[in-house]
């Protein structure tokens, strides 16, 4: 039977980018341009590996977004993915985490799936929530921040290096996995792949699709509420000295007026 | 007053920094309740006692350490149907934020990450956010449920507030998922004897100017002469010249100390991400054009290598 892969891909503000909030304090998506984010390509990464080690394997790539997230989509269709599904609604405007992760949940139970992969966290809200949220929803197993991942025998295997040890873990399929950005260097879409992509299908979904109504997500469905973004004030530019050959006497000064020496 | 849930993050009972922080902040919404799941509770209950919990929810069982975050989410859950707290408090540590998550689902309540700040205002809790690798501050509150609101070490200092801490048993079942990931080993990071990063008041980082793996070396003496802990940029951790436990910025650690030391690190925003909230900040760059050198209280410009062991040399005379 078919392994079936599910990759949660963000299409997110460039972070080299000026990135501001718009009037109702939501992310603006219009100030800086959009990219997949770098740490889902670990993502896409990983499902082309896993599906290349199967004998029989199919990844869709699933974002949920606005109108332009179907760039994210077009470069992990390159990368080498068999099809994208788009999620996208008017009423999605301003969409928490915790509506997100449940039209996520729907439109991967929509596909069909034995294996969702998503990274470790976006690069804009960068919560790192939505997979254990989705692991939560779904009702499978959870499988995440993996440095290392591989499928075999319908189960899950990975590495995940956290703050105080080093963990081996193991879960049966099927189930949520995350990836960090120590998994593997994800792969550059060939001329090939972007030829490729063009041709391949994307579905697209409304709320109405997943059976999901309009109050339980977007701006007045979230269950949290941001009454102020204020911009950080620039640092004050400090005192920059160039080496003569008493820096590193200087840079002492420095700390014994600032009292930490 | 209300009660106010915080999970203890512990080791064996030695309970970290961090949850000593969340104490304090839940004082300013309520009573504290401390949360303490697997083996130490006894080690740990005087000290949370002593940090303003007025009791302290125990429950031990080899799930905890057997399977991945759901048996602490279950008693998690167990311990907010008892308590009915006005919110629940959870260090921002990679599984805190992950036991936040699947707690929020559960309770049907909104979720806030990150917060560095908490005050107690008309309409619940507010927190504060650093968002866009820092470039904004933001004051959010949960609308719904009880808010199940994470925060980042180093965002109180921990005061003494002595409380009851009676220590009493929380009963927990688990559920059908908390078995559903198994660890099948682990290896404890071996203590390097310097302070944790995330909590210590002096980082000192390198960089790819660093230039491998044995210079790590000219770095770790400064932080030893300063009590301070070693950080790493992504491309020296990727180098293999340094742990990824390490790393400072958007996908390693972000730390907010007293004092940031940064040599050989041009200041990605990446790495900005992970550091820029830190109070004063040093660069030492042989690039006068570094983006650093944006942030910086006080900058060199020069060679590492000159400067770092001299200045090392020169805390150690200063403190004797
Ligand atoms: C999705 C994503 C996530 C990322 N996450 C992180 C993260 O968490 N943390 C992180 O740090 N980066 C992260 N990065 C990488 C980041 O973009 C930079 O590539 C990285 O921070 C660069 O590290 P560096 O400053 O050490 O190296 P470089 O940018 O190469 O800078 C080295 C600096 O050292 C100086 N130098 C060289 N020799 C000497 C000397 N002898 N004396 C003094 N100065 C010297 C040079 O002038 C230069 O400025 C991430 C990138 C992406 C895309
Ligand atoms: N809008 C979205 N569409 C698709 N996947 C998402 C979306 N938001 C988050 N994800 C996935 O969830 C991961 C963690 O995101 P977050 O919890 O928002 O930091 C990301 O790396 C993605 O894999």
């Amino acid at each position: 039977m078919s392994l079936r892969i599910v990759v949660c891909v963000k299409y997110v503000p460039d972070a080299t980018g000026d990135r501001r909030f718009t009037e109702d304090l939501t992310t603006d998506r219009e100030a800086v341009d959009g990219l997949l984010s770098e740490l889902d390509e670990y993502a896409v990464e990983q499902a082309l590996q896993i599906a290349g080690d199967a004998d029989d394997a199919e990844v869709t790539v699933l974002t949920v977004g606005p109108e332009d997230a179907n760039d994210a989509l077009r470069k992990a269709l390159s990368m080498g993915a068999d099809k994208a599904v788009h999620v996208e609604d008017d009423d999605l405007h301003g969409t928490d985490a915790l509506g997100t992760s449940l039209v996520l949940a729907k439109a991967i139970e929509k596909t069909g799936y034995d294996l969702v992969i998503c990274g470790m966290a976006s690069t804009d809200g960068a919560m790192g929530v939505i997979p254990a949220m989705l692991a939560e929803r779904l009702a499978v197993p959870q499988v995440t921040l993996l440095s290392e991942v591989a499928v075999a025998d319908g189960r899950v295997t990975g590495r995940r290096d956290g703050d105080a040890a080093t963990e081996q873990l193991e879960a049966a399929l099927p189930a949520v996995v995350s990836v960090t950005d120590q998994s593997g260097e994800a792969r550059y879409p060939s001329f090939k792949g972007i030829m490729a992509a063009k041709k391949k299908p994307v579905e697209s979904l409304d709320l109405d699709d997943l059976g999901l109504e309009a109050e339980q997500v977007g701006l007045e469905g979230a269950w949290t509420k941001v009454d102020e973004a204020v911009e950080r004030p620039a640092r004050t530019a400090g005192e920059i000295v160039t080496d003569e050959g008493e820096g590193g006497k200087q840079l002492a000064e420095f700390l014994a007026a600032q009292k930490f020496i | 007053m209300a009660e106010v849930l915080v999970y203890v993050d512990h080791l064996d009972g030695a309970v970290r920094k961090p949850t000593l922080e969340l104490l304090t902040l839940a004082r300013r919404i309520g009573d504290p309740v401390a949360v303490h799941l697997g083996p130490g509770a006894d080690t740990a209950a005087p000290v949370l006692a002593e940090h303003g919990a007025v009791r302290v929810l125990t429950a031990d069982a080899a799930e905890f350490a057997d399977y991945l975050v759901v048996p602490k989410v279950d008693a998690l859950q167990a311990a907010a149907e008892s308590v009915s707290p006005a919110a629940v408090l959870i260090p921002s540590s990679a599984e805190g934020k992950e036991i936040a998550a699947r707690l929020a689902v559960r309770l049907g309540s909104g979720i806030i990450t990150d917060a560095v700040d908490l005050e107690s205002g008309d309409e619940g809790p507010v927190t504060r956010q650093s968002v866009f690798a820092a470039g904004f501050t933001t004051k959010s509150r949960v609308t719904e449920g009880v808010p199940v609101i994470t925060v980042k070490p180093n965002s109180a200092a921990p005061e003494s507030a002595p409380a009851a801490g009676t220590v009493e048993q929380l009963t927990v079942s688990f559920g059908e998922l908390a078995t559903g990931t198994k660890v099948v080993s682990r290896t404890r990071r071996e203590a390097t004897g310097r302070p944790e990063l995330t909590e210590a008041a002096i980082v000192v980082s390198g960089g790819r100017g660093v230039n491998g793996a044995e210079n790590f070396a000219v770095i770790e003496n400064l932080a030893d002469a300063l009590g301070a802990a070693v950080g790493a940029s992504r491309a020296a951790v990727d180098a293999g010249w340094y742990p990824h436990s390490s790393q400072v910025g958007q996908t390693g650690k972000s730390v907010s100390p007293q004092l940031y030391i940064a040599a050989g690190i041009s200041g990605a925003i990446q790495h900005r991400a992970g550091m820029q909230t830190s109070k004063t900040i040093v660069a030492v760059n042989k690039d006068a054009e570094a983006p650093i050198f944006d942030l910086v209280d006080y900058g060199i410009v020069g060679d590492l290598f000159e400067i770092v062991p001299a200045l090392t040399e020169e805390v150690r005379t200063r403190k004797g």
